[in-house]
Parts: structure tokens; C-alpha cells; sequence
């Protein structure tokens, strides 16, 4: 990834712009409805679904109350195994640990898994700087990274483009960044796959280095697991003779047998499949087999902030499976970019400000980034009460304060002075009435302006409701 | 600068003081099901014949007798030519084909299996309700890298043993120690308009195999 989600403006005014992008809005519908109708498909054959999922739910915050015990735990499984393991407490040093390790090993290259955790602390970039260039092999990272463009879905970075964007993006610049696509290439899905395979298949063939992320860490053997569709994971974790893993904190579940409801949850809820087409799992190192070297760098970066929030922390159980923004109203007409992180939709709107604090505008905005209808809440095979938590981040914004909030309060003063005062509300309401034609259809004034911009005032009545029951029901 | 151990005592350190107060978390309810399929052999196999057909394997049944024939029809029908052999292979599983056979004693590199048609192998364990196979580097499975570089795979899957319904029935039957992968059909992508498409870097066919005597 080139770009970068820093000195992005808050959530409604990026939001405005990608509403207005009808493109945009036409390839973000029709995707998430796609997945939307086969993932209650997926989820409907399983008729212990509410069971699994409240496993899946007293299996993560079990794990979370003994969090410092598993990480220890999974440390010495990981080191017995022939694994090093490396502690990060935020991003730059992350960033660092991985670099010094690629540095060692005296390659410039790397081949990438996607990865949340890797978006997240912006290693690309920082890799960058190091003189190291990293490749992204996951077909949507591809294209993100080909288009020098940012992540928009958890699961399908690239799910703002569409087919003939795709086509122009590989058609212009594959050969930027290696063999070029084929003559003629087409819009066809399998042609633009067969173009991703072409061109990535050189560049796996000869890795030395892997990064990857980790969709799951069990504590009691070391095994680490990672879920995906295309193959391009399982080169990344085979082929290359180094392989550095970076993976969040509260990606440790305690035993094996814990994935027994895991991957019944996770690939229902995103990709909507009885299972991903291929899962590799992996502990330590295997003489033969694999990678020589093997390096896990467990990543802090807000975590153990967001963990000591006794609301927040349960976003600590997210699986990153992505139900969550292919069901949310605001996902689909906003976008992911607005969300201003790797973390976009109902989950980003309360992890980017438990992980990154609310210091910044954009940030301290996310809570609001939803109509709270709960949808997120219903499908989260983890059972993350996203409205719950939106609320909470809402009154800790409120409490830091503000401009807005500022006005919100001088409005409410307002307010309840005049409900103290029935002569005074009385008289108000009649006006309002008698003067209803020549009221604005968009209000005035910094703030109101904006609120009507997508929304029509409600027309008042002709008459007040009580001057209404006075005459009809005295 | 801070040193390697001194991020490990402080991220520790920081996860202890959020959880200073926190009450225990109650036992993990596990009840959900075992398995949502029947206890019939017979049924359940079915089950893994269906699901993989429905994400685009080819799905073939053979007794142990048939089998060296069904493997050279398969190689033969898809033109491969050369083919790799993973140890431990049962030898009589390719006496009726005739591609080259490329043994990975010595360790062939990630170049000589990209010029190799294909590689037939067994497998550890296949899972019916979610149209799985298992590989977990036995014998006739070999390393990692076998099956994923040739682009034709051919499995074979020895039914009923090699065969449980549902995965709570196939985790304790595994080892995690070994390096694993878990293969539900070819390699496919989802990330175009979030629509399934099959082929992308790993096997583009994949022909299951289940014996049956």
C-alpha cells in the first residue's frame, strides 16, 4: 500500500463525497448484497449456529481474562517449536523488528499474506523506507496496491472497484511492478485472475521472505493458522526459506480444539463458504518442510488500551470476518475509505478509536458513524454488541467535548427552558404554524446546513396538536 | 530504543492492569453439535461427494482394485505428462499411468515442480460436512510445496476410515505439530465483485478420489 489513511478528514465529510460517487455506490451494493443473501444461506444449514456462536463468544473473552497466561503460554510452544517470538508494543516498533529481520536476512524483496495486522501499523510503507519492497499477492491487495490505492474491506480491499476498473488498473500498471498483463486482457473474472496468477507466479517462485498475518494462535501448541482462498497464502508460508509472522495480541485462543468452532464461524460469516478453499496451520518450524526460519512478532498498537475498557474490549473478539460492514446501511452507501483506517464499517467505527484513541477529528467522529439498527450486532459470529459499544465511545467523545457538543448542550438549555415555560411553548408552536409556507426546505447555519443537506425537514401541521384536541376532542 | 524484553514485560504489564478487576469468566458452554449429519457411512460420504462437487472438484469413486486405472484416466484426461510422487506413495497407485514420475528424495525445487503436470497423494482425513480434505505431510502426502505448485492434484481419500462428518469429529483425530493444509475444492478467489471465481495460484483442478471396497 502507497497510500496513507493519515490526515484524513473525519467520517461525514469524506462520507459526503462517496455518497455522491454513483460508481462507487453501484460496485459497493451490489457486492455486499451479493454476500449478504449467501451469507444467511451459509449461516442457515448449521442449526446450532446460536451455539457455536455463543462459544465463539465464551471462548474469546475466557481467553481475554487470562490473556497475559496464553501469550506466555503460546511463547514458550513457539520457541520449543524452533520459532522466535518478538513483542511489540506499537507500531513503529513492529515496523522495525521486521525490517531489522528482513534487513538480516540481506534481501530487498518480500512476499506479502494479506493482513489486517500488517495494514494496520503500515509496514508496507516503513518497509519502503528501509529500502525493502514488499509485494501483496492476495488478488484484492493486488489491486489496491497496483491502483496505489487504500483498503476499503476487511475481506475484499478492492470491493470499490468493479471489473473494468480492475482490467485498466492491471492493463496500465502490472508492468510497473513486474510481468506485464496479457494482450487483450478482458473484464472476465477468470481472465483477470489468470492475469494475477501469471503475473505473481515468478515473484513467488523466487521468495526468500514471507510476511504474513494470523488468523488464529493456539497457546497450548504454538500452531499458528491462516485462512484463505487463492493459494497465493499458502506460497507465501511454503515457499520463501524466512517467514515473519505479525499478529495481534488477541488473536491467541487457548487449545486446538477451540478451532472446532472457529472455522465453523469464520468462513459462514465471510466469504459465506462451508470453508475457505484452503487453510494452513503451522507450528514453528518443520525440518524439510517450509520455511527454516520462522519469526512471530505479537503486536500490542492499543490493544491492551482497548482491554481495559470494560464496554469496549469485547471488540477484542472480532475474527475480522467482515459480516459486519456487508450488512451495515452506512458500509454500503459511505464506503470504506471514510472510515479513515484499515478498519472500516460497524467494526472499525469502534476499534480505530479504542486502537488510535480520539485525539484526531476523524476519530473522535466514528461512533457516529452509524444509524445504531443493530444489523452489525446480529450477524457478528462473535456476538460483538457493536451499538453498545458505539454508544459508549459516544458519551466518551461527548465527555472530551467540543464545538458541537458545546452547541448541543446550549440547545438543550433552550429547550428545557421553554418546556418550563407552556404560555411561552404555546405561543411559539402557533407561529410556527402560521408561518409554515415560508419556511426553508434546508435549515441555515453551520451544522443545521449540513444535517439537511441529505435529509428533507418535516413539514409542520397546520395547527399545534393541542389547539388540534382542543377542537376536536374538548 | 526500547529492548526486546523490556516490550515484552510492558506489554504484559499493560494486559495484568487492564484485567486487575475483571471478574472470571464463566466455562466455555460447548453445546453445540457434534456432527449434523447422520451416523451412516454411507451418508456421510455422500455428504463429502456433494460438497465437493459443489465447490468445483471433480468427485470420482473407485474400489482399491480400480484405482490405479481411475488415476492414469484422470492424469491421461487432463494431459499431464509428468507427474510428482510424494514418499511413501503406494507404488500401485500410478502403475496405470504412464507420466513421468518425478520423486522428491532429493528435494525438487520450487522451479522443477512449476514445470510438473501434476501430483497425486493421499491424504490424512477428509471432513464431509465442509467438503474437506487434510493433508498433514505423511507418507504419500509429502511436504507443503507438492501440492501447490503442480495444477493438477489428484487425492485420494480411503473411505470410511479416512472419513469423519463434521469438524469437532476431526480435530482430535489430527496432530498440530505436523504442518497441515486444508484444501475444500480448487483455488479460487472471491475478491472481484465479491463473486466466486476457481483458479487462481494454487491447483486450478483438483480430482478427489474415494475408495470404496
Amino acid at each position: 500500500m502507497s497510500g496513507t489513511f493519515i490526515g484524513m478528514p473525519s467520517f461525514p465529510e469524506a462520507a459526503r463525497d462517496a455518497v455522491r460517487d454513483t460508481t462507487l455506490r453501484g460496485n459497493l451494493r451490489h457486492a455486499t448484497h451479493t454476500i449478504r443473501a449467501k451469507r444467511a444461506g451459509a449461516v442457515a444449514e448449521l442449526d446450532d449456529w446460536a451455539q457455536l456462536r455463543e462459544a465463539g463468544k465464551q471462548i474469546k473473552d475466557r481467553t481475554l481474562r487470562h490473556l497475559d497466561r496464553h501469550l506466555e503460554q503460546l511463547e514458550r510452544a513457539v520457541t520449543a517449536a524452533g520459532g522466535t517470538v518478538h513483542w511489540a508494543a506499537d507500531a513503529e516498533e513492529a515496523n522495525r523488528i521486521v525490517a531489522d529481520l528482513v534487513e538480516a536476512t540481506g534481501e530487498t524483496e518480500v512476499v506479502k499474506v494479506k493482513s489486517m495486522a500488517t495494514q494496520e501499523i503500515g509496514l508496507n510503507a516503513a518497509l519502503e523506507t528501509a529500502g525493502i519492497r514488499a509485494y501483496e499477492t492476495d488478488l484484492a491487495e493486488l489491486i489496491v496496491q497496483l491502483g496505489d490505492d487504500l483498503p476499503s474491506h476487511i475481506l475484499v480491499p478492492a470491493i470499490h472497484r468493479n471489473r473494468g476498473e480492475i482490467r485498466d488498473i492491471f492493463r496500465d500498471h502490472m508492468q510497473d511492478w513486474g510481468r506485464p498483463a496479457p494482450d487483450g486482457l478482458t473484464d472476465r473474472p477468470a481472465d483477470l485472475a489468470e492475469a494475477a496468477r501469471l503475473h505473481l507466479r515468478e515473484k513467488f517462485l523466487r521468495a526468500k521472505v514471507g510476511i504474513s498475518g494470523a488468523n488464529f494462535m493456539v497457546a497450548e501448541t504454538g500452531t499458528l493458522v491462516v485462512v484463505e482462498s487463492e493459494g497465493n497464502g499458502r506460497m507465501c508460508l511454503t515457499l520463501p526459506e524466512t517467514l515473519i509472522s505479525v499478529v495481534g495480541i488477541e488473536k491467541v485462543i487457548p487449545t486446538w480444539r477451540d478451532l472446532e468452532v472457529f472455522l465453523q464461524l469464520l468462513p459462514r460469516s465471510s466469504t459465506a463458504e462451508r470453508m475457505n478453499p484452503y487453510t494452513t496451520m503451522w507450528t514453528g518450524t518443520t525440518d524439510g518442510d517450509g520455511p527454516r526460519a520462522f519469526h512471530l512478532v505479537l503486536l500490542d498498537n492499543g490493544r491492551t488500551d482497548t482491554l481495559a475498557d470494560e464496554v469496549g474490549r469485547q471488540a477484542l473478539r472480532c475474527i475480522r470476518c467482515s459480516a459486519c460492514l456487508n450488512v451495515c446501511p452506512v458500509y454500503e452507501r459511505a464506503g470504506g475509505h471514510a472510515y479513515g483506517s484499515a478498519y472500516p464499517g460497524p467494526i472499525g467505527a469502534i476499534l480505530t478509536p479504542q486502537l488510535r484513541g480520539t485525539a484526531t477529528e476523524l476519530d473522535a467522529s466514528l461512533p457516529y458513524a452509524s444509524s445504531l439498527c443493530g444489523a452489525c450486532y446480529e450477524v457478528c459470529p462473535v456476538a460483538i454488541d457493536i451499538p453498545e459499544v458505539l454508544v459508549h465511545l459516544r458519551e466518551k467523545v461527548a465527555d472530551q467535548g467540543g464545538a458541537g457538543h458545546r452547541l448541543e448542550r446550549a440547545a438543550m438549555r433552550a429547550a428545557t427552558w421553554l418546556l418550563d415555560h407552556p404560555a411561552a411553548l404555546t405561543a411559539g408552536e402557533r407561529l410556527a404554524s402560521r408561518t409554515r409556507k415560508l419556511h426553508p426546505k434546508r435549515l441555515p447555519g453551520p451544522g443545521a446546513r449540513e444535517w439537511t443537506n441529505s435529509r428533507d425537514l418535516p413539514e409542520l401541521p397546520d395547527r399545534p396538536f393541542r389547539d388540534w384536541w382542543k377542537k376536536n376532542h374538548a | 530504543m526500547t529492548s526486546p524484553s523490556s516490550s515484552r514485560d510492558r506489554v504484559l504489564g499493560r494486559v495484568r492492569r487492564a484485567l486487575a478487576d475483571v471478574p472470571e469468566a464463566p466455562e466455555v458452554a460447548r453445546d453445540y453439535l457434534v456432527s449434523h449429519t447422520p451416523d451412516d457411512p454411507a451418508g456421510v460420504l455422500d455428504l463429502l461427494h456433494d460438497n465437493l462437487v459443489d465447490y468445483r472438484a471433480g468427485v470420482h469413486r473407485s474400489t482399491r482394485q480400480g484405482l490405479p486405472a481411475l488415476v492414469g484416466r484422470l492424469l491421461a484426461e487432463r494431459g499431464a505428462r509428468t507427474v510428482v510422487v510424494p514418499p511413501g506413495l503406494p507404488g500401485a497407485w500410478l502403475a496405470g499411468s504412464d507420466a513421468r514420475q518425478r520423486f522428491d528424495d532429493v528435494p525438487l525445487t520450487p522451479a522443477e515442480l512449476d514445470s510438473t503436470d501434476a501430483v497425486v497423494t493421499g491424504c490424512a482425513l477428509a471432513v464431509a460436512e465442509t467438503g474437506t480434505v487434510v493433508l498433514d505431510a505423511g507418507p504419500g502426502q509429502g511436504r507443503r510445496a507438492l501440492t501447490l505448485i503442480p495444477d493438477l492434484h489428484v487425492c485420494v481419500v480411503e473411505a470410511p476410515g479416512q472419513v469423519v462428518a463434521s469438524l469437532p469429529q476431526a480435530l482430535p483425530r489430527l496432530d498440530p505439530t505436523r504442518p497441515m493444509t486444508w484444501i475444500s475444492g480448487p483455488s479460487a478467489t472471491s475478491d472481484i465483485e465479491l463473486d466466486r471465481v476457481e483458479g487462481v495460484h494454487g491447483p486450478r483442478t483438483l480430482e478427489v478420489v474415494l475408495v470404496v471396497d
